[in-house]
């Protein structure tokens, strides 16, 4: 580690694990709900579980991203961080908080707790991802905002590179957009129109920025190829990201009220969407290929190659898959969106999010890699998460397609929930691919205790 | 004796590209963000016909071809100034700078003014499927005429201070084929939502 501040990432990285595993576990809860409808009931309603299960993936993709900019911004702008006790009390700030908040999703209802946290005095509660209470979206402002200060002034003070750029300006455009969290107008179809400009323009506009600059990183540290080479790919993915990316929010404002020109926008801007993904797939493999040194750290490279490659199937071909306005009309809110949103999530962030942490963590605990020992089973985890992900997407595809045809095309529709019965057998099918995947994720959590011989820091 | 060798041919210098290859990529994805916008007019249209070549008479062809001539000298003076800095002379290059920039303000002008008229005659992206793309494509142009225009505002700065020359070309290169790219674009869009019916 080259600067002693880089070290309050640590906390925020086992904190992302930690909540990982949280996630994955109210996931496999869900997956059973899907089938067996009353499991855990009533202790665990299904609304509860699918909040937890968002909620949780959310928060934890953010400490991570924090963990992130901690350990990236002192390095890239060669100064200390400029405050790393700050640093470390909006940790326990935002842990505490997430914890409280995760505990009063679990133990009263949510009725109860939108009225002992204060939303009858500005109503933001009970929208799908935005369910926090409003005294958690404060405190998530807040975290956010001493956050920022804090990695904007060492990058004032130090030197400014394109990674650190473009990094601030996701990180500052992830807070701005939160905003529009508060902003929760009675008409249904405003609402929504609004409640897009978090959602989307996160996932699709600034979190690319940030997963760019964080893949960016990586890839200068274990290619040692030049950073002008690794710049110029920034820019470009950047630009193409935002070009597509931010009027491609047209592609949710199909048949919710809003004017019909989104059709067309939203069509032809998001079928671009798929290109800047792809740029960074080209991006990845062709620093590997053009690397001048061959880094210890092989598991954190596999990493980067994997999200490159995910992150274009999951967010880019799956996302394409039922973009357009005249496929949407049957796609619409189907398991195909499910499909969908497993594998982005999955191959863009949690990846992205992986990857530095495999990359930074070993140096962080002292050492230039883990051992071969620890690499290889965490290798394992990159393969059995990966597949286990690859086939829940593809069965929730099929259950989505045969949900599509049997509920909005058949001759004679069928009720939805007569369809919930007809594609339980893919609802199964995920449910297992889901305990392989949560398998591969107690192996990565493993390979963090396998001792062997290791490299020293340095080498 | 040996018949005499035949004379090597010129040792070949590897094609070069003008201009940065970031700013290639960049255009060719704006060109291919147009393209879907037009392939997705030829369909729109071809679902439509009659609509499409009534509501096409009401557009104003001659402010369309004023625009079409302002833009293509625009594209010449930013040639001028191209030659001008290889030659060296960077500062004279930036006069002819300040002549396209005149053309496209020029472009600007002209596209608001037809802009005023649309909107006064009631025509929104919601009052036909024409009028919607008529709206959509033009108005993408034109944020780009004004991207273009900031780029050759950065380029003339540079070019008032002797930046470019025989050796530092990619900058204004880089900066000149985007200006093009605009050109072309508009090339394309002026006759298939103005003329072709």
């Amino acid at each position: 580690m080259k600067y002693k501040s880089q070290a309050v990432a640590m906390p925020y990285f086992i904190a992302a694990i930690g909540l990982f595993v949280a996630q994955i576990v109210f996931g496999l809860i869900l997956g059973m709900q899907y089938v067996v409808g009353d499991f855990l009931f009533p202790e665990i309603p299904f609304n509860v579980a699918r909040m937890v299960h968002t909620n949780l993936l959310i928060v934890w993709l953010l400490f991570g991203f924090m963990g992130a900019a901690y350990y990236m911004v002192p390095e890239e702008s060669e100064t200390e961080l400029f405050s790393p006790r700050l640093a470390l009390a909006m940790f326990w700030v935002f842990l505490i908080a997430g914890a409280l908040t995760i505990i009063g999703y679990l133990t009263v209802d949510y009725a109860t707790l939108a009225k002992y946290t204060g939303n009858d005095i500005l109503a933001t509660m009970g929208r799908e991802f935005l369910e926090q209470p409003l005294l958690t979206k404060i405190g998530i402002v807040v975290v956010a905002l001493v956050f920022l200060f804090n990695i904007t002034m060492t990058v004032l003070k130090g030197r400014k590179t394109a990674i650190s750029v473009v990094l601030l300006l996701g990180l500052w455009g992830l807070a701005i957009f939160f905003l529009f969290s508060f902003y929760n107008p009675t008409n249904l179809v405003l609402d929504k129109y609004y409640w897009w400009w978090v959602v989307h323009l996160w996932v699709e506009g600034v979190w690319e920025l940030i997963m760019a600059a964080l893949l960016a990183f990586v890839l200068i540290k274990v290619t040692g190829v030049d950073r002008e080479v690794i710049e110029k790919w920034l820019y470009v993915i950047i630009a193409l990201a935002l070009v597509t990316g931010i009027i491609g929010t047209g592609h949710h404002y199909y048949w919710i009220g809003t004017p019909e020109y989104w059709q067309w926008w939203g069509s032809i801007f998001s079928a671009l969407e798929p290109i800047p993904f792809f740029a960074m797939t080209v991006f990845a493999f062709n620093m590997v290929n053009r690397r001048r040194r061959e880094h210890p750290n092989k598991a954190a490279v596999l990493w980067a190659l994997g999200t490159g490659v995910m992150a274009f199937l999951g967010a880019g071909v799956w996302g394409f898959l039922h973009t357009l306005a005249p496929v949407n009309y049957y796609t619409h809110g189907s398991q195909i969106t499910a499909a969908h949103g497993h594998m982005a999530f999955y191959g863009a962030y949690v990846m992205v999010v992986i990857t530095i942490i495999s990359y930074a963590m070993p140096i962080l605990r002292g050492r230039a890699c883990n051992s071969p020992k620890a690499q290889v089973l965490e290798m394992w985890s990159f393969w059995l998460m990966t597949i286990a992900m690859v086939f829940i997407t593809l069965f929730l595809t099929a259950a989505g397609i045969l949900q599509v045809w049997l509920q909005r095309v058949a001759e004679e529709p069928m009720s939805f929930m007569a369809v919930q019965d007809q594609v339980a057998l893919f609802y199964w099918m995920r449910e297992w691919s889901g305990v392989v995947f949560f398998i591969g994720l107690l192996a990565y959590v493993a390979s963090f205790f396998v001792k062997g011989k290791e490299q020293p820091a340095g080498a | 004796m040996r018949a005499a060798c035949p004379p090597l041919p010129a040792p070949r210098t590897p094609p070069t590209l003008a201009g940065d290859l970031a700013i290639w990529i960049f255009i060719l994805a704006e060109l291919l963000a147009f393209g879907v916008f037009f392939i997705a007019y030829a369909f729109a249209r071809a679902n439509n016909p009659e609509l499409f070549a009534a509501e096409q008479l009401a557009l104003n062809r001659d402010a369309g071809a004023i625009n079409t001539l302002l833009l293509l000298t625009a594209s010449y003076f930013v040639v001028r100034a191209v030659h001008a800095a290889e030659a060296g002379q960077s500062r004279h290059g930036a006069r002819w700078l300040v002549a396209a920039l005149g053309c496209a303000a020029g472009f600007v002008a002209i596209k608001i003014g037809e802009y005023a008229a649309a909107f006064s005659a009631g025509i929104s992206l919601s009052s036909s499927t024409f009028h919607m793309f008529y709206l959509s494509l033009t108005f993408f142009h034109f944020m780009h005429v004004l991207l273009g225009m900031v780029i050759l505002g950065a380029l003339w700065l540079n070019a008032r201070r002797g930046l470019y020359g025989p050796h530092n070309m990619n900058g204004i290169e880089s900066g000149a084929a985007y200006w093009h790219m605009v050109d072309l674009v508009w090339l394309i869009l002026f006759p298939l939502v103005y003329v072709i019916r």
